[in-house]
């Protein structure tokens, strides 16, 4: 794939005294849609925290391009930030106002278009998330599917080059998610842009992750990583194994199990 | 570290095949300098009229972003209105991926509506109705309150002890530092409000009398339902309504407790309870507010002005304070827990319970308070 766009450097994540995750070490390539995977309470939403500069690491880097997001002033981070868009776990719509108004307020700060232009991004933006017409509806007046599109739509207002998903399909119908799976993967084909998710449905994960990294609570580090189909295929760690199976105790019930047979897993 | 962009340019053509042509090119993004108008660009084609199929193309196109895909929508749009055909084939398939995107989901019958705007005279008749309507909930929830007070009194109603203990302690002891501060301040504007006329005569030594009576039956029990309005009507009207946002309330029902005697109960008897007590603190502290000035300024000795207050004030002045604090706390907890329990869902909501229960609080307070006090002058207490 492309070059790497996102290197993560020896990052160690604490709260105060308690550690979350050590010396993590992985990269992200230009057109990836990379996972972080793993347990519940294992550190994946705190690791995006960090990546997407809300927390500051307890050691370790974080490089966007060849610059460091923590090592460096507040306008140069900011300057990093402008090109990255994050949908958080619930949307994180602003309650108070509209849809268009939620999806005009980046562009409308960041950008020097007039307002016919701003009006016309915004219903294009939402009609590329399959809410269009929804532009006058507050939040609260939709379903939490479609909140989480709406979402969608704001953090790509700005055309951001990585975009970040926190859980994106929890909460959905399989096909919702299966939708929203597909619309990731279309997006990340004609925007160009690199994908980072935080996610545990395994669907999701074999589907559309081109990369990986999974996280394990215990050992309080990253115990595997690459391409997803891949660690099913060939990683030897039980605990990877029972995540990426279900714990059914065989790869029967993941895609590609004819590989992980072939692979020689036992559970 | 980028070049600088090149503006965005396009020109309309007709090619040998008798189609139209609209050929991109340059820079089409958010930070070029000169923005195309599809208007003039529409005009252009439109000035065709004999050709029926208009082909975009993007020969040297360079960078481009959303700015773009909105003209081609608004480019799109337009001739499909006209009844023109567009052909995208030969656009990059970024650009047609986007375009199928926008266009995949079409739009839902009815779901667009325009900005809700009704003339005055239709909202003035909403106001009024909303007024109704709140004063049909206020009723209703005195009712559900009142009921579950009987509940109570037959020792069947569930709530946990300690959370009748935590609002105590949030209503009682937190609040005594605004109290004494406020009480203070205004017993010492009362003495000072009377002593100026009163020292014109001089008969300083009624300024007991003025301070005695004004904080006893008065302004201790008004000063202390607006502090506890502000301070604790807010609070039960956004703890409540935050619990109902995060479905907390729902959960409560389903495990079968009455969210009335479970969450209301307890913050009701616990201001009811609690506003009589810092009243009568509130009242020693307005005249010891008092006396600071009458003592210290208009040569009134201490025992004088302990005196004075002794024969002016009687237990009837006190207990009328008393109840009309009671009535304060009742009110002040059934506006807070009301507005609560019938917060939105969102952010936004929240503050308008917030907000919506002072305000109540507060119209209550003083309508009933002059109610009390007519009630009070014509039986003669």
């Amino acid at each position: 794939m492309g070059e790497p766009i996102i290197t993560v450097d020896q990052l160690t994540m604490a709260y105060g005294d308690f550690l979350i995750q050590r010396d993590l070490n992985f990269t992200i390539n230009r057109g990836d849609i990379f996972i972080i995977m793993g347990g519940s309470g294992c550190g994946k939403s705190t690791l995006l925290m960090h990546l997407i500069g809300l927390q500051k690491p307890a050691r370790g880097e974080i490089l966007y391009g060849s610059r460091s997001l923590w090592k460096t002033n507040a306008e140069e981070r900011q300057r990093i930030m402008r090109r990255i868009g994050v949908l958080f776990q619930s949307g994180a719509l602003l309650s108070s106002m509209t849809l268009a108004e939620n999806v005009a307020l980046p562009i409308a700060e960041f950008t020097a278009l007039s307002r016919t232009q701003i009006r016309r991004i915004v219903s294009y933006k939402l009609a590329l998330v399959g809410l269009a017409g929804f532009e006058d509806y507050y939040p609260s007046e939709i379903s939490g599917g479609m909140q989480k599109r709406a979402g969608l739509a704001r953090a790509m207002a700005l055309d951001p080059e990585i975009l970040y998903f926190d859980e994106p399909s929890a909460g959905l119908d399989p096909i919702s998610a299966k939708l929203l799976d597909d619309l990731i993967h279309s997006l990340r084909d004609s925007l160009g842009a690199t994908i980072v998710m935080v996610t545990h449905e395994l669907p999701s994960i074999f589907a559309i992750g081109t990369n990986s990294v999974f996280l394990d609570p215990e050992t309080k580090t990253a115990i595997a990583a690459g391409p997803p189909r891949q660690l099913l295929a060939e990683s030897k760690d039980p605990k990877v194994i029972r995540f990426l199976t279900r714990d059914d105790g065989s790869a029967e019930a993941a895609p590609g199990s004819d590989t992980a047979i072939a692979a020689g897993v036992t559970p | 570290m980028n070049p600088p962009p090149a503006p965005s340019s396009w020109r309309v053509e007709s090619s040998q095949s008798g189609d139209l042509e609209l050929a991109l090119a340059g820079d089409w993004t958010t930070d070029s300098p000169a923005q195309a108008d599809p208007k003039q660009a529409l005009t252009e084609i439109r000035r065709h009229r004999e050709s029926r199929r208009l082909r975009l193309t993007a020969p040297e196109l360079g960078r481009w972003d959303s700015v773009l895909m909105i003209f081609l929508i608004t480019v799109i749009d337009a001739c499909r209105d006209d009844r023109r055909e567009v052909d995208t084939l030969a656009l990059p398939a970024g650009i047609r991926a986007l375009l199928e995107l926008a266009y995949a989901v079409p739009e839902r019958a009815g779901a667009r509506r325009g900005k809700i705007g009704s003339p005055w005279l239709a909202n003035l008749g909403k106001s009024a109705l909303r007024l109704w309507d709140d004063a049909k909930a206020f009723t209703g929830f005195l009712g559900e309150a009142a009921l579950s007070f009987a509940t109570l009194a037959t020792g069947r109603a569930r709530f946990r002890k300690i959370d009748l203990w935590l609002n105590i302690q949030e209503c009682g002891p937190s609040a005594v530092p605004i109290v004494t501060l406020i009480s203070l301040l205004v017993g010492l504007i009362l003495a000072f409000v009377g002593a100026v006329q009163l020292a014109l005569f001089g008969a300083q030594i009624y300024i007991a009398d003025l301070v005695a009576l004004g904080m006893l039956r008065e302004m201790g029990a008004l000063m202390t339902a607006i502090i506890m309005a502000g301070r604790t009507g807010a609070a039960f009207a956004a703890q409540l309504g935050t619990m109902n946002v995060n479905q907390e309330i729902s959960a409560l029902r389903v495990m079968g407790f009455a969210p009335l005697e479970f969450l209301v109960l307890p913050r009701m008897l616990a201001l009811i309870l609690v506003m009589p007590v810092l009243c009568l603190y509130a009242n020693l502290l307005g005249i010891i507010g008092g006396g600071m000035i009458t003592i210290g300024f208009f040569d009134v000795s201490v025992t004088q002005y302990l005196n004075r207050t002794q024969e002016a004030a009687h237990l009837t002045d006190l207990a009328v304070g008393l109840a009309k604090c009671t009535v304060f706390g009742v009110l002040i907890a059934i506006a807070g827990c009301m507005r609560g329990m019938q917060c939105g869902r969102s952010a936004s909501a929240v503050g308008d319970a917030a907000t919506s229960a002072v305000v109540t609080s507060i119209v209550l307070i003083v309508v009933s308070d002059s109610i009390i006090t007519l009630i009070c002058d014509r039986l003669g207490i």
